[in-house]
């Protein structure tokens, strides 16, 4: 099995999440996170003191996928979420030991 | 404000049903701004701290009320004594006034001039409280608040309106409270934050305003109160003069927006939400003590310039290096002092009083009677606030330990959290307090 972690924009969720559905994908976790990659952050202005703001929003969704499709995964998540512009995000998949539905108990590839 | 003449039921005039009816109006409006002063401070301040802030103006609304009842009333605008203060033991908790005594040219109840006035002096410590955010103990505020408008606001508002007061009859023109309010809270402002000091991280650490829709809003409700304020401080209706006021009152507001909104456009890029409010406050303040002297084309000059004036004002902090964290100086202060003098320079001479300024043919004897009162007051609450802070600080100490300060005041001041953002609704992330009545101790001091 495999996690496979996006970090992309928040407004392509919509287009990631459908496109994982049409590929069979049955559950995923999305959390609000904030970071920067080489698009680096932006300026604001309150009262005339600059501020400069490192940290951007950014949506991360995390889903677990058996080993022959997580390479697919990860094309369909990155054509789902890219703009072309500077921040679009990154998508990785790491090795997972064990899954566990907590449901039924259900192990391994049959908790996905 | 006209003077204060004090009728008795003996001398026959009968009460105004219409002025009456009208100040109580605009009583209630001017109560409105303090807690629109609140939002408008507290959605400047970050996250961790919005409580306090709130709490810093909504006390004042108890403090003052008790005390201008007790003695504050008598003080301000008690029988003259020496020009200085006011007394009357018939204002000492506001009993021994009759239902039918009347106030001044307006045949107003007393009660109803005590309780319009009450609410100037309510707001006008809760102004101060914007150079203070997320540093001082709530306990020593509201101490401060208490001894403050004792000895700096109660004698003030006489010098400035009370009948016999000496700026009074200097003929310093301060129409709803320029230098009383504004100037006076701001310069106290500056008294305090001279011993209190800086937050911690102040020019290093980001201090993004949390909420600008909060701070929206309360400008918008400030606007609307001001009416009352303004228009309100005529004390009748009964010769167009409160509706000059009023019509001022929206025009130099409205001026003041677009001129702080045109300068940051033109220096730092954008059109701000922070800068419309900004604005919008300035140019509220700038009118407060011109808006019965100045023509409405003369309120748009105030406007502007107030506007612009304030948006560069503000800067100025960081490179002096005091943290006047929400800029009570740089927006009360030189809003009030502004629109101080521009009465030197704009007032016609045809509204609520005969005295003109330079551009009326007046020359510059308004202009010079202004500035004593802009520097009387300045000087006078300068020094007091500067005092008193450093009397509070010896005794009690005016600053929350650090480690509160960074984790958050509201935490340690009001044992409370402004938002629950948590999804689980707080209770997953909560430990077990004690079972509901039974009393929670704490030993927290601030």
């Amino acid at each position: 099995m495999k996690l496979i972690t996006a970090v992309i924009k928040p407004h392509r969720l919509d287009e990631v999440k459908d496109a994982l559905q049409a590929f069979g994908v049955h559950g995923l976790t999305v959390t609000e996170a904030s970071g920067y990659g080489r698009q680096r952050g932006h300026t604001e202005v309150y009262r005339g003191a600059e501020y400069t703001v490192d940290l951007v929003p950014k949506i991360r969704i995390e889903v677990l996928a058996e080993d022959a499709d997580a390479h697919e995964l990860l094309d369909v998540i990155v054509k789902a979420a890219r703009t072309g512009k500077i921040g679009d995000g990154k998508v990785w998949s790491v090795p997972v030991d064990d899954a566990v539905r907590v449901r039924t108990g259900e192990r391994g590839p049959d908790a996905l | 404000m006209p003077p204060g003449i004090l009728t008795l039921a003996a001398d026959k005039v009968t009460l105004s049903p219409a002025n009456t009816g009208f100040m109580l109006i605009a009583s209630a409006l001017v109560m409105v701004m303090t807690p629109a002063l609140a939002f408008f401070y507290g959605g400047m301040v970050r996250v961790k701290s919005v409580l306090n802030m709130l709490m810093m103006s909504f006390i004042s609304l108890g403090i003052v009320t008790i005390l201008w009842v007790l003695y504050g009333f008598g003080l301000a605008f008690g029988t003259d004594k020496g020009s200085i203060i006011g007394w009357d033991s018939h204002f000492v908790g506001l009993s021994g006034i009759g239902l039918t005594q009347l106030w001044g040219v307006s045949n107003i109840p007393i009660y109803v001039f005590a309780v319009f006035q009450l609410m100037f002096a309510i707001i006008t410590p809760a102004l101060i409280s914007g150079a203070l955010a997320d540093r001082v103990k709530f306990t020593a505020w509201a101490l401060f608040i208490a001894l403050w408008v004792t000895v700096v606001y109660f004698p003030v508002a006489h010098w400035v309106w009370g009948d016999g007061g000496w700026l009074f009859k200097l003929g310093v023109i301060d129409f709803a409270g320029g230098t009383a309010v504004h100037i006076n809270a701001g310069a106290a402002a500056l008294g305090v934050i001279l011993v209190v000091g800086k937050r911690i991280g102040f020019k290093k650490d980001p201090m993004r305003p949390h909420s600008l829709p909060l701070v929206m809003l309360g400008a918008g409700l400030l606007w609307f109160g001001w009416f009352g304020f303004n228009a309100g401080s005529w004390l009748n209706n009964d010769d167009g003069v409160a509706a000059v006021a009023f019509v001022n009152t929206q025009v130099a507001t409205a001026a003041a927006m677009l001129g702080w909104l045109a300068y940051e456009k033109l220096r730092h890029g954008s059109f701000t939400t922070l800068g419309a409010a900004s604005g919008a406050v300035a140019g509220l303040v700038a009118i407060t003590p011109a808006c019965g002297a100045v023509s409405p084309l003369g309120a748009i000059a105030v406007g502007v310039i107030a506007g612009v004036l304030c948006a560069m004002a503000v800067g100025l902090k960081y490179k002096f290096g005091y943290d006047d964290s929400l800029d009570v100086i740089g927006v009360h202060l030189v809003g009030g002092v502004t629109g101080s003098l521009l009465i030197g320079l704009f007032a016609t001479g045809g509204v609520q009083s005969k005295a003109k300024g330079l551009f009326y043919g007046g020359g510059w004897d308004q202009m010079g009677k202004q500035a004593i009162g802009v520097a009387s007051v300045l000087l006078y609450s300068l020094v007091v606030s500067f005092i008193l802070a450093k009397a509070i600080d010896l005794v009690m100490g005016f600053r929350i330990e650090a480690d509160e300060e960074i984790a958050g005041i509201d935490q340690a001041a009001h044992a409370e959290t402004a938002y629950d953002f948590t999804g689980a609704g707080g209770g997953a992330m909560a430990r077990k307090g004690p079972a509901l009545g039974e009393t929670l101790t704490k030993k927290v001091d601030a």
